[in-house]
């Protein structure tokens, strides 16, 4: 009998619809499954995993677990921040394209770091050679900090720094410039990327071995829940996770894993958890699978808040929020048919608005191919800025709560999560678990396989192994002025030469006898740098020290 | 130099990253995909300099090498690494590369004595191909 002939039909079960409706229906494929290889369940009812205890598993806005948001209004109270990822060449270049940003209607600075910047080096140290300002800003002393933020009020913008083993050196400027301009550090607010764990597994900038760098961690901890009660000392990440290759659950579970690693550091030298855990702050990837990132964040509430109050015994609300930053996915981009990139940019940044973060970068459509131009910047500003003013889902907390597709994933995936973690607790925690190249092993299994499956065409991606025609459309890219390089060596070399020579001489000694001594380096760096000590100069300290760490360069 | 359609041995590759740059999820999957077609890869791992490069390249005895840079300075390292092929007399090994190189940036290198470069978007199946057919094994 065709189907305008059948009788009248309603299911009384889950169980009887997918027996009747998959009788005569076939699927066009044999999976459906995320790019993180979930399988994904053709319905989702509360018989099959939807269904939630209100209280129990999602709570009010603000309150605890903290599923459906860390602040009881959200974004009727204040939309996420804007906060776009720029830096390259000069201090003055960067100086510029923040200040173009901010006058586009960004609510927030987020500073990228030159590579020499990033693993320890000065701009004339023969390891900077063709990288000074290429890939971030080129930042070597306190004078270049100070031309970077050059006519920005640091008690009235808030600046996230993606630095991480010389985080305590960038810190330092960046206090050491506030206090130059006589304000107090208790007005400062921003935050600072500093988490060496993700470093080892994904993001790869070292200057030495994994415990001195958590204690350099820690010690920035300590000294803003001291002296910065407004500043996140760490941005606890999951993007490089997850842009090395990650899936989804590991991406959650790995930062978790961090996290509770810094926390336990921190117990261990006497501070108290409700002390330092309301400014650990968080950052994750938001990539393509649009429900999946969803339930992400929400899991990710969910189980920090959990564990606080749960392993650590927090007592308030603030030690368990899970507040977070999030940047679309730089490997979803293609190099191919780039225009495409802005509607997945819009995709993924909706996902991140529907997940509730607090802060988002979304990417500019020319990233395959060259750090942004300002046209591809605005773009990328202008998708927030339509999302905020324009979609409507800012106008109530949580949309998708409730949802069962929803519920059951946010549980699925904060109960596999919590697997990877107390895997990760067998043996020993994170620092053991880094050591011998557990997530790192994980990630390369997961990058290996995504690979399988685009080659595959298991994983379609449009304009690369699909709809590859029209192909051939060329956009303007930004080109780095080698001179800046030229200009950075010049100037250091300047610097170096203007230094009061006793000054300096006694800076760097009070620099290395912190850590000889184990003190906390903060406080003595904040000094050092303002008697001229270089960010390449407190690295070699660091390496004299503490040591060299080198990539074990395991496949 | 032998019919390359019939090797004794398998093609030797050695996938290096220079520089600062520490992407290499591209790299380790071109590294594990070229192993799984059979050939020999050795892997460098991360930050090496390019005089470690042309040493490792030598000492392994590979027919190519595989650069990889996501760090905006392969105008400096491909030339640089080309150059201290050439000066260890070792310029028989044949470079290609991958990253994040923009076209102007790829026409450029070609000319300076980069064969080949892969962008992402690239199959691994071109770059198994690719060396198949234009990599000859220097027995």
């Amino acid at each position: 009998m065709s189907d305008s002939k059948k009788p009248f039909k309603k299911s009384a079960s889950y169980r009887e619809w997918r027996d009747s409706a998959y009788a005569s229906q076939k699927e066009r494929r044999a999976k459906f499954s995320s790019i993180s290889f979930r399988e994904q369940p053709e319905l989702v009812t509360p018989e099959n995993g939807g269904g939630v205890d209100y209280q129990q598993d999602l709570g009010f806005p603000g309150e605890y677990p903290f599923t459906r948001g860390v602040q009881p209004t959200m974004y009727r109270g204040r939309v996420w921040t804007m906060r776009q990822f720029a830096g390259f060449g000069s201090p003055e270049d960067t100086n510029q394209r923040f200040k173009y940003l901010l006058d586009h209607g960004q609510t927030g600075l987020s500073t990228a770091f030159d590579m020499p910047c990033l693993m320890g080096y000065d701009p004339d140290h023969p390891r900077s050679l063709g990288e000074v300002g290429r890939e971030g800003v080129s930042v070597a002393t306190l004078e270049d900090m100070g031309i970077l933020f050059d006519g920005i009020a640091l008690d009235k913008v808030t600046t996230s720094m993606t630095i991480n083993c010389t985080a305590t050196v960038a810190f330092a400027f960046y206090f050491a410039l506030a206090k130059q301009r006589n304000i107090s550090f208790d007005k400062i607010g921003g935050t600072i990327q500093n988490d060496m764990f993700k470093e080892f597994i994904a993001q790869k900038e070292w200057i030495s071995p994994p415990p001195p760098s958590v204690k350099l961690v820690c010690d920035v901890i300590e000294f803003c829940a001291n002296s910065a009660p407004k500043f996140n000392p760490v941005s606890i990440s999951g993007y490089h996770i997850r842009e090395a290759g990650s899936t989804a659950v590991q991406e959650l579970a790995f930062t978790i894993a961090d996290g509770l690693g810094y926390v336990e550091h921190c117990l261990g030298r006497g501070m108290k958890i409700d002390d330092f855990a309301p400014r650990l702050s968080f950052f994750f990837d938001v990539h393509n699978d649009f429900f999946e990132e969803i339930a992400k964040f929400r899991a990710a509430r969910r189980l920090w808040a959990r564990l606080m109050r749960e392993r650590y015994g927090a007592k308030t609300d603030a030690a368990c929020k899970l507040r977070t930053h999030a940047q679309t996915a730089g490997v979803s981009l293609t190099a191919q048919q780039p225009v495409n990139n802005v509607a997945r940019v819009a995709l993924q940044a909706l996902a991140a608005v529907l997940g509730g973060v607090q802060s988002l970068h979304t990417n500019s459509m020319d990233e395959t191919l060259s750090l942004p131009t300002e046209d591809a910047v605005r773009v990328a500003l202008r998708t927030q800025q339509i999302i905020a003013e324009e979609s409507g889902v800012t106008n109530t907390v949580d949309p998708l709560g409730g949802s069962y597709y929803i519920e059951r994933l946010t549980n699925e995936i904060e109960s596999e999560a919590l697997e990877y973690i107390k895997q990760i607790d067998a043996l020993g925690g994170m620092l053991k678990a880094v050591e011998i190249g557990f997530p790192q092993k994980e990630i390369a299994e997961a990058a290996y396989q995504f690979q399988l499956d685009v080659d595959a065409k298991e994983q379609c991606i449009v304009g690369v192994n699909k709809y590859t025609e029209g192909g051939e459309q060329e956009i303007p890219t930004l080109k780095i002025d080698h001179a800046a390089e030229k200009k950075q060596v010049e100037r250091i070399k300047a610097y170096k030469t203007r230094r009061d020579l006793n000054k300096h001489k006694a800076a760097l000694a009070s620099v290395k006898s912190a850590c000889v001594e184990n003190r906390n380096v903060v406080p003595v760096l904040i000094d050092a740098v303002q008697d001229g000590v270089t960010l390449g100069e407190v690295s070699d300290i660091y390496r004299e020290v503490f040591g060299v760490y080198s990539d074990p360069g395991m496949l | 130099m032998s019919d390359s359609n019939s090797p004794s041995r398998p093609v030797r590759i050695l996938i290096a990253k220079a520089g600062l740059d520490g992407h290499d999820r591209g790299a380790k999957v071109i590294a594990r995909a070229l192993r799984d077609a059979g050939m020999e890869v050795i892997y460098t791992g991360l930050h090496q300099t390019t005089e470690n490069i042309v040493r490792a390249a030598i000492q392994e005895d590979v027919d190519c090498i595989g650069l990889s840079i996501l760090s905006g300075a392969h105008m400096t390292l491909f030339p640089d690494l080309l150059e201290k092929l050439k000066k260890e007399g070792a310029d028989d090994i044949a470079v290609f590369g991958g990253g994040i190189i923009p076209k102007d940036d790829i026409e450029a290198l070609k000319k300076l004595g980069v064969k080949e470069i892969f962008i992402p978007g690239t199959h691994t199946q071109d770059v198994i191909s690719w060396i198949q057919n234009n990599i000859t094994v220097q027995e």
